[in-house]
């Protein structure tokens, strides 16, 4: 092993799951699969601060290991989080679902660690090509369709990420080492000390890599369309980590940069109008997610050392209750088989526990006193209050309102009140998912409640103590309280009032996404008409000038091969026969498999390379 | 257990809107006697109960603005952005 035996806990994810298809069936299984989460937790939680896993390579000296105060908090509660969701999944029989969703993990862990831009890449790469099983392994009629949009999207970001990191590189004279981005700054004191100049190509390349993943519009269109087709338990995965990620990467490299706060609060409105028109409620929570994550991207756009812990709590908090809101609304799925308001409604009295669980998720991400948005949201709009950032502090607020608009009353309200919309079928199978649905909802749900009423256990991870102590004073101030609580009954009693408006529309929302399905179209639509047609002048030309001759001259060679040779050819036709059966199987493999295991054998490349 | 205690409510729902508007009407008086106001940062935050009227007006907005955005006819053609599900199919 290297370095004092510092184990990456991206291995033990990425091991456990090639392990598992040989793990037997039963009590066994489940043990293991939850033996595995739970390891690589532990292994996080007693890191030490410091520098691990420096493995020369070529000209290069790689860092698989960077531990300190920011990555050690995302780290943690990535690792939790994984817990969480196997255990959400715990009744999935298909090995290759929790590989994939493991894999994901691992890439997202290996990110959070990556001491540097080549590590930081291929972790960002695996964490893309594993996460797209989790849309495929839905198997739905557009499950296909949408996973390949959804790669092509992360490829695409994948290489402006990979020219900003080359330009980079010639730029500091072969420095891959991935830290604040020198001239991104925006003279804030987050994670750096330089002055304010005009960021160069690199760190805008750089920058636009990172926000893809964060889906900051127009670069968003990706994760609603991606987790509204995931499969139940891969949403869960999926909303906890892609987006969180960047926000790390965000926070490391792009701290304080201007941009940020204008494109977060950007982000925070969008959503919200999104998901006013949504009748999905996957789709929903999907769009809420990119609001919420617009307050971290504002707050590490801020930059002060406020604003990051805000980013960093608020990231923190989301994973937890945005992975109870997709639990939540995933197990209506799991259910019913239905995810849209127009074909739900009614259900309190069939599925209780999944309402009670997903109303704390709403209540929580709502910012509710006692739930943990209450301690890590209004920490970013105080920093934009306290650097006279008007404008975005008021703005976030405004989106808070929406927030609670949507996933603390319409979600709850159109699934479990309202009309009830069900046909007889998707009635009768509404009930209560099974109980390790429940327990994971049951933790989510507690850990929740716990970071809101308890605030130590979040606020000592933070990476700024002093700034954490000194917030912690003020966020259940009275001022504080009953501003929140104005803004959000108030804000229910405007959805009562306006309720026939909000009723939703068995309608899909065209969004940016349209740009790349219709150019698609357009592409096919060359590919068949002009392409086709001259594919068909030449089929035509060669069948009267090649074929007829052809023909001509092989009836002649027939009836030499009937009358003499025909014993001997007999022979070679089957042997040439049975090679293009089996070659024929290889090629019918799909693309996904193929494709899966290229990962895994670069993924096994990999670990034995770092062993050695 | 839970399926009781909403049947309950809900068998009572005028007495518990009446509760409600109690509820909101106490919040805003909280806000106007006793709150403690040194910690805000703009003047508008000083007015009675600014932040219950924001919030309602920011419920209204976002309702009304979004409706009204998704369904515009934008381009000054048929186009709507809350389209008919099987947009992408045809």
């Amino acid at each position: 092993m290297i370095n004092n035996l510092w184990v990456h806990p991206s291995l033990v994810l990425m091991l456990g799951g090639l392990l598992l298809p040989f793990v037997p069936r039963g009590v066994i299984r489940r043990l293991y699969l939850m033996a595995v989460p739970v390891a690589t937790f532990l292994l996080i939680y007693f890191m030490e601060h410091g520098t691990h896993g420096v493995v020369p390579f070529m000209d290069w000296s790689l860092t698989f290991g960077r531990i300190d105060s920011l990555s050690k908090v995302f780290a943690y509660i990535m690792g939790l989080m994984c817990m969480i969701g196997t255990l959400y999944g715990l009744h999935v029989d298909e090995d290759a679902q929790h590989i994939a969703a493991w894999f994901y993990v691992s890439g997202s862990l290996g990110a959070i660690f990556a001491g540097d831009y080549l590590v930081l890449f291929l972790f960002w790469e695996l964490m893309a090509f594993a996460s797209v099983f989790l849309v495929w392994f839905r198997r739905g009629p557009k499950s296909l369709a949408t996973g390949y949009r959804y790669i092509l999207v992360h490829t695409f970001g994948g290489l402006i990420l990979l020219a900003g990191i080359v330009l980079q590189y010639k730029a500091t004279g072969g420095d891959l080492s991935f830290g604040p981005l020198a001239d991104a700054m925006g003279g804030h004191h987050g994670f750096s000390v330089h002055d304010m100049s005009v960021p160069s190509l690199a760190t805008y390349l750089i920058m636009i890599g990172f926000i893809l993943n964060a889906a900051v519009p127009p670069l968003h269109a990706w994760l609603p369309d991606a987790y509204g087709e995931a499969t139940v338990t891969g949403a869960v995965f999926m909303c906890a980590f892609t987006t969180k990620t960047a926000i790390y990467t965000l926070a490391r490299a792009c701290a304080g940069m201007d941009i940020l706060v204008p494109l977060g609060v950007v982000m925070a409105l969008y959503g919200v109008v999104y998901a006013v028109l949504e009748n999905d409620s996957r789709r929903l929570l999907a769009y809420h997610i990119i609001s919420q994550v617009g307050y971290m991207v504002a707050g590490v756009g801020i930059g002060t050392q406020m604003a990051i812990n805000g980013a960093v709590a608020h990231a923190f908090a989301h994973i937890l209750y945005k992975g109870l809101l997709f639990m939540g609304c995933g197990s209506v799925l799991y259910m019913t088989g239905q995810s849209k308001f127009t074909e739900l409604g009614g259900l309190y009295k069939k599925m209780p526990r999944a309402f009670i669980f997903t109303l704390i998720g709403g209540l929580s991400i709502s910012a509710f006193p006692l739930f943990s948005g209450f301690v890590s949201k209004s920490m970013i709009i105080a920093a934009g209050f306290e650097e006279h950032i008007l404008w975005a502090a008021f703005l976030l607020t405004l989106a808070s309102a929406g927030t609670f608009l949507h996933t603390g009353l319409k979600v709850p309200y159109f699934i479990w009140f309202g009309k009830n919309n069900c046909s007889k079928e998707t009635w009768e199978k509404a009930a209560d998912p099974p109980w390790n649905m429940q327990w994971a909802m049951g933790i989510a749900s507690f850990l929740c409640i716990l970071i809101g009423c308890y605030l130590p256990y979040l606020y000592n991870m933070l990476p700024f103590q002093e700034e954490a102590h000194h917030y912690a004073e003020l966020v259940y101030g009275s001022y504080h309280v009953s501003e929140t609580l104005q803004i959000l009954l108030f804000t229910a009693l405007g959805f009562f009032l306006l309720l026939k408006k909000l009723v939703p529309d068995p309608t899909i929302s065209v969004d940016l996404d349209w740009f790349y399905r219709m150019g698609g179209r357009g592409f096919y639509w060359l590919a068949r008409k002009p392409i086709q047609t001259v594919d068909n002048g030449v089929g035509e030309a060669y069948r009267y000038l090649g074929l007829i001759p052809l023909m001509t001259f092989s009836r002649f060679w027939s009836w030499f091969d009937w009358n003499g040779i025909d014993g001997v050819v007999d022979g070679i036709a089957r042997t040439v026969r049975s090679v293009g059966e089996s070659g024929r199987f290889l090629q019918s493999g799909r693309l996904q498999s193929g494709m899966f295991y290229a990962a895994s054998v670069v993924a096994v490349l990999l670990i034995a390379y770092v062993l050695n | 257990m839970i399926v009781k205690l909403i049947d309950f409510l809900r068998d009572r729902l005028t007495s518990v809107i009446r509760l409600c508007c109690v509820a909101l009407a106490l919040v805003v008086a909280w806000d106007v006697f006793f709150v403690d106001k040194h910690h805000a940062h703009t003047w508008p935050e000083h007015l009675w109960g600014f932040w219950a009227f924001f919030g309602f007006g920011a419920c209204v907005v976002i309702i009304l603005v979004s409706k009204w955005i998704g369904h515009c006819h934008w381009f000054g053609g048929k186009f709507t952005i809350m389209a008919p599900e099987d947009y992408y199919d045809k």
